[in-house]
């Protein structure tokens, strides 16, 4: 399945905006990620292993902390998984 | 240097004005050079932070997500962000610092004042992670045609 790099993350990823990962589901598929681009690591989650707060992570267009089998949920190889770090501020 | 069109300057300036007193927020588009930043084109947004958009923005990642697709689609990234302070400084805040993740990315920031913008700057994220980044001032370019990345490394 492929998973879409947001610009920041490029750097670790060989340049690559989109790269291609195997997975039964989201949980193996960013496993495989972060096996293969091992520097993302760092990026994607905190020290105790959970997903950095402000790091999104979608299935198509859901949010995967939102759905019931969360990094459980199967995944083809059509399906496309998007990693989108939050924007946010103000003065 | 964050480089962009007058036109795209000029529009997310009216921007801030058209949402004072909120704030508003919006996506760049375009190509990273050697040289900075380079702006092809402006993406307004939506402000999610209804409960207080005066001095609070968030984008919602679904419409991040559509924007970047959009990019995809046009041989474009995203290479920064911008927002407005209605009544406050064109200055980086605390807030600004501490939800800033996309590093290598410009944020742009115009003071509203009283309805009109005034100052507009540009700060890029420095840094290799969420430890160590930083946010520098960065002079901004504008441009009077339209930014063509190619042509200008063509030219080089």
């Amino acid at each position: 399945m492929k998973i879409h790099i947001p610009t920041p993350l490029r750097q670790y990823t060989g340049g690559q905006q989109t790269v291609t990962v195997d997975g039964a589901n989201v949980g193996e598929a960013l496993q495989h990620l972060t096996t293969n681009y091992a520097e993302l690591r760092n990026h994607l989650y905190t020290g105790e292993g959970k997903l950095r707060s402000f790091v999104n992570i979608y299935l198509n267009d859901d949010d995967i902390r939102y759905l019931p089998e969360k990094e459980a949920t199967k995944t083809g190889d059509s399906d496309e998984l998007t990693i989108i770090p939050s924007i946010a501020g103000g003065n | 240097m964050l480089k962009l069109s007058r036109e795209d300057y000029e529009s997310l300036r009216a921007h801030g004005e058209e949402t004072y007193p909120h704030e508003c927020c919006g996506v760049l588009l375009g190509k990273s050079g050697v040289d900075g930043n380079h702006v092809h084109k402006i993406v307004r947004a939506g402000n999610t932070r209804t409960d207080r958009a005066h001095d609070r923005y968030n984008i919602a990642p679904e419409e991040l997500i559509r924007v970047q697709r959009q990019a995809r689609g046009l041989g474009l990234d995203i290479v920064g962000f911008y927002h407005s302070h209605p009544d406050h400084p064109a200055q980086w805040s605390q807030t600004d610092f501490e939800e800033a993740h996309w590093v290598g990315c410009s944020y742009i920031i115009t003071k509203i004042d009283k309805g009109k913008a005034t100052v507009t700057n540009s700060f890029l994220l420095s840094g290799t992670s969420e430890e160590d980044k930083k946010f520098l001032d960065e002079p901004v370019d504008v441009l009077a045609g339209q930014v063509d990345s190619a042509k200008e490394k063509a030219q080089v």
